[in-house]
């Protein structure tokens, strides 16, 4: 059976990486008497696969992982199970059983939104929704890409699906996720930065994820994003 | 949520912040206004080592059982942590309560090897806590200092407050206990440690003096109370099965050195090599009881979540119910996917059978340690290991499919002469050649046989038969080292087989601490004020600065490692006692220079004194 796993990360949780966090759900698991499938081979290991990793510093409340399990008595009796046995920051938001048919977390993500707010206060600019609307309206916003082995240009405009203020004076934004296109959303806050001449610390502000999506639409089609937990 | 004591900005610029913001599954943390004593444990090296000690895990767990004690854990900030600290003045803190350890009643630190001194005084420091016991005040923690190297304290004494001599579980509620009434009684610090020192394995060094001969070694001692012990005797837990075990041990969020369930089968070892320190200092043998042990297991890894579950012991093979425990893990890990670690067991049909079933015979190897080349020179430290032994296993093991051979010796030995040298070129390439025999040509899985031999450099150690015994320069370490290479070199198989050796300047620091007096306690000082810190770290050691702090505090290297003993030299620890007496040490030291052995606590008692404790072996045989 496949079972999807939505959970939160926030708090001093935002410090450990992915593949800590890794761990610690395998030994989680291990915790809660959950009847997880095991790979074969000499050294087995536990049947588990993240959706999208979440950078070290960043909290969430929108994480997903799968696991495959031999047996189990109910959904909800997993949760509590699973919650029995969390740290502070970390909290298991909703278990849901999977058709047997349906493609891997990590295969399914295509977008993700993210809230980003001052860690303290609300964002020492004005035109706070002016700027965003200004920035977003622009035709391109080329990106420079940088990493050990390359230099990439990019253009976010593509893959940034809804950007604005929020009512308590932070910024939202949805945006793509998925392994091809993935955007981080401190690329796009980097920008508009730039864009409205604003000049922030990145220790001053705080990145959430809020959740994570798959796009049920066809080819061709406009994006229908869903939620990973509402997968049917 | 608990505010961490650092902000955002810095743990996102350190390396590996989940070092220092605590929350791991099993931790404790309590109400501290309904506490009435704080206690901070410490392991002076970063997180990951000190994480896997299992000693911590255990006091850990006991005193926070205590309804009024919270114990919480300190490790060493790493050098990036460290620079941060110093410039911003953020107090060291508990990662449990990520307040102040400076705040706390108690800061114990567990000594384990002496290359982490420095850290200590790194510890001690970034606490804003007085490096020098004397100099501190009544609102800073009481000090405490244990484990190994608290057996030979001296060289650190001023730094602490006091010593805990012996074994954990014993003696921390009485001290807490008068720690209250002190307080209640509107006592002083002064007046607790007076109070302390009387408490059995106690040591509080301000109290005492050491006096010197004209030639530098020690005359005496001078107490400056009435009151207090001359000698102080090691506490010891007698029966191990009932003492308290840590159910719930704390799982870090980071690969950590030890990374799973440890199961502590037995304290103390039978086997008397004449090298080992701890051999002698957790005298005598004390068993868990088997059923006790598989009951642990199980309750820990379900704690846990561990995929591993390793025996703790300094010879597991020695445990009389060895058979019967690995059997019953076998059977419950295999349901659970649970790996069995193996400590270093003795190698026979029994131990490769098991082996065999827990490990991949192609990736894993095993594990000799002859410790001298030759056999004489086997019998002068007391290892009971033969050739045939050796040769013996090692054929069985190939036989059964392993290619991977790892030997430990060590260089500098007492008596050594280069024939013994030559005879770990030697016996390398005579299990080499075992290889060849037992497997013909087209059995050869990876077609070859791979023998690592790697040297350490012999450091003697107090309480050990080879306290008297002077320890080689660094030249003569160097000598030795490359020896060992020619007679590898020269041999038919050397192909095969790969040798390492240590560094020798950490050995010969090694060496002036293990039996150190409390004048090196200025040459620590001196070292880590120029900024010696991690020297357990070869990318942080710096020899040259040691050296300078050597010849600035006019402190003779020579005069603590390469000079010779008289049989009746008093040594700086001659007032503490872990049982075994002075006279079986000095008995054994000679039989060592006669190539005696002596036979092990199973076999035949050799009246150590370790006896008076009234429990374990010495009332089995
Ligand atoms: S008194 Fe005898 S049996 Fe007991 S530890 Fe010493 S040598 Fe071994």
């Amino acid at each position: 059976m496949k079972i999807r796993i939505k959970f939160a990360k926030y708090g001093v949780m935002k410090f450990i990486g992915h593949l800590d966090t890794m761990r610690f759900f395998q030994k989680a698991v291990r915790r809660a008497n959950i009847d997880v499938k095991y790979s074969e081979g000499f050294s087995p290991h536990q049947i588990m696969s993240f959706a999208a990793p979440l950078g070290v510093g960043m909290e969430s409340y929108g994480e997903y992982m799968d696991i495959e399990v031999n047996s189990m008595d109910s959904i909800e009796n997993m949760k509590e199970a699973l919650n029995q046995v969390m740290v502070d920051g970390m909290e298991i938001l909703s278990v849901t059983l999977l058709p047997e048919r349906a493609k891997n977390a990590m295969a399914s993500v295509s977008a993700a939104s993210y809230r980003i707010r001052m860690k303290e206060g609300g964002f020492p600019v004005c035109g706070l929704k002016a700027s965003i609307e200004g920035f977003y309206r622009q035709e391109t916003i080329p990106y420079t890409k940088e990493t050990k082995k390359s230099v990439l240009e990019l253009d976010l405009k593509q893959g940034i699906y809804e950007l604005d203020a929020d009512d308590e004076g932070g910024i939202q934004m949805l945006v793509n996720a998925s392994s091809s296109g993935n955007i981080k959303p401190s690329m796009v806050f980097e920008k508009l930065c730039q864009f409205a001449g604003w000049e922030i610390s990145p220790s001053a502000y705080q990145v959430t994820r809020l959740e994570t999506y798959t796009n049920l639409a066809g080819e061709g089609e406009p994006h229908r994003f869903v939620p990973l937990s509402e997968v049917k | 949520m608990r505010t961490l004591a650092l902000s955002d900005e810095i743990l996102m610029r350190v390396e590996k912040p989940a070092r220092y913001i605590g929350n791991e599954v099993n931790s404790v943390v309590k109400d501290k206004t309904k506490v009435s004593v704080r206690f901070a444990m410490c392991f002076p090296d970063v997180y990951e080592i000190g994480m896997s000690h299992l000693g911590i895990q255990i006091l850990y767990s006991m005193l926070n059982e205590w309804e009024d004690v919270w114990c919480e854990r300190v490790y060493s900030p790493w050098t990036d942590l460290d620079a941060i600290m110093r410039k911003q003045s953020i107090p060291l803190f508990g990662l449990e309560s990520q307040e102040p350890i400076r705040d706390m009643d108690f800061l114990g630190i567990t000594i384990q090897y002496e290359m982490c001194y420095t850290n200590i005084l790194q510890i001690l420091e970034l606490s804003q806590i007085p490096l020098s016991a004397k100099e501190r005040g009544e609102d800073c923690p009481i000090v405490i200092g244990g484990g190994p190297c608290a057996y030979n304290p001296e060289p650190i004494a001023d730094f602490f407050d006091l010593f805990y001599i012996g074994e954990g579980e014993t003696q921390y509620r009485s001290l807490f206990d008068w720690y209250l009434e002190n307080k209640r009684k509107g006592g002083t610090r002064l007046t607790f440690l007076r109070g302390a020192a009387k408490i059995p394995g106690i040591y509080v060094p301000q109290f005492y003096e050491e006096l010197y001969n004209e030639d530098g070694t020690i005359q005496g001692r001078k107490k400056i109370y009435e009151d207090i012990p001359d000698v102080i005797l090691k506490e010891v837990a007698v029966d191990v099965t009932n003492i308290p075990y840590p159910m719930k041990p704390v799982v870090p969020f980071i690969k950590v050195t030890q990374d799973r369930v440890t199961l502590e089968v037995q304290r103390g070892c039978i086997r008397g090599c004449r090298f080992c320190q701890a051999g002698q200092l957790y005298r005598p043998v004390r068993e868990r009881n088997v059923d006790k042990l598989k009951e642990y297991a199980l309750t820990m890894l379900q704690n846990t979540g561990h995929e591993e579950i390793s025996l703790s012991s300094l010879s597991s093979s020695d445990y009389s119910k060895l058979d019967e425990l690995l059997d019953f893990l076998l059977t419950e890990c295999g349901q659970r996917h649970t790996n069995i670690s193996l400590p270093s067991l003795r190698i026979d049909a029994f131990s490769l059978d098991v082996m065999s079933k827990v490990q991949d015979v192609k990736k894993s190897s095993l594990t000799f340690a002859p410790e001298a080349g030759s056999q004489r020179l086997r019998d002068v430290i007391n290892k009971g290991l033969t050739e045939e032994d050796i040769l013996r296993g090692a054929t069985l093991a190939f036989e059964g499919g392993w290619t991977r051979v790892k030997l430990y010796f060590m260089l500098g030995l007492p008596t050594e002469t280069e024939e013994d040298i030559l005879g770990i070129g030697d016996l390398s390439n005579k299990i080499a050649a075992a290889f060849f025999e037992a497997v013909p040509k087209d059995k050869r899985v990876n077609g070859k046989v791979q023998i690592v031999t790697s040297t350490s450099f012999f450091i003697p150690k107090p309480f050990t038969p080879f306290q008297w015994a002077p320890m080689c320069t660094k030249e003569e370490f160097l000598d030795k080292a490359h020896l060992t290479k020619q007679g590898i070199m020269s041999q038919l198989n050397q192909k095969s087989i790969k040798y390492n050796w240590h560094e020798a300047d950490v050995s010969v620091l090694e060496g002036v601490f293990a039996r150190g007096d409390r004048r090196v306690a200025k040459v620590i000082r001196r070292a880590y004020e120029k900024g010696c810190l991690f020297d357990s770290w070869s990318e942080s050691f710096h020899n040259e600065l040691w050296m300078e702090s050597f010849l600035e505090c006019g402190l003779d290297i020579g005069f603590y490692t390469t000079r010779k003993r008289a049989d009746d030299e008093i040594f700086p620890w001659d007032f503490l006692d872990c049982g075994v007496t002075k006279a079986f040490l000095l008995r054994e030291w000679k039989k060592a220079q006669e190539e005696t052995v002596s036979p092990n606590c199973k076999q035949q008692c050799q009246g150590c004194g370790a006896n008076r404790f009234g429990g374990g072996i010495c009332y089995e045989t």
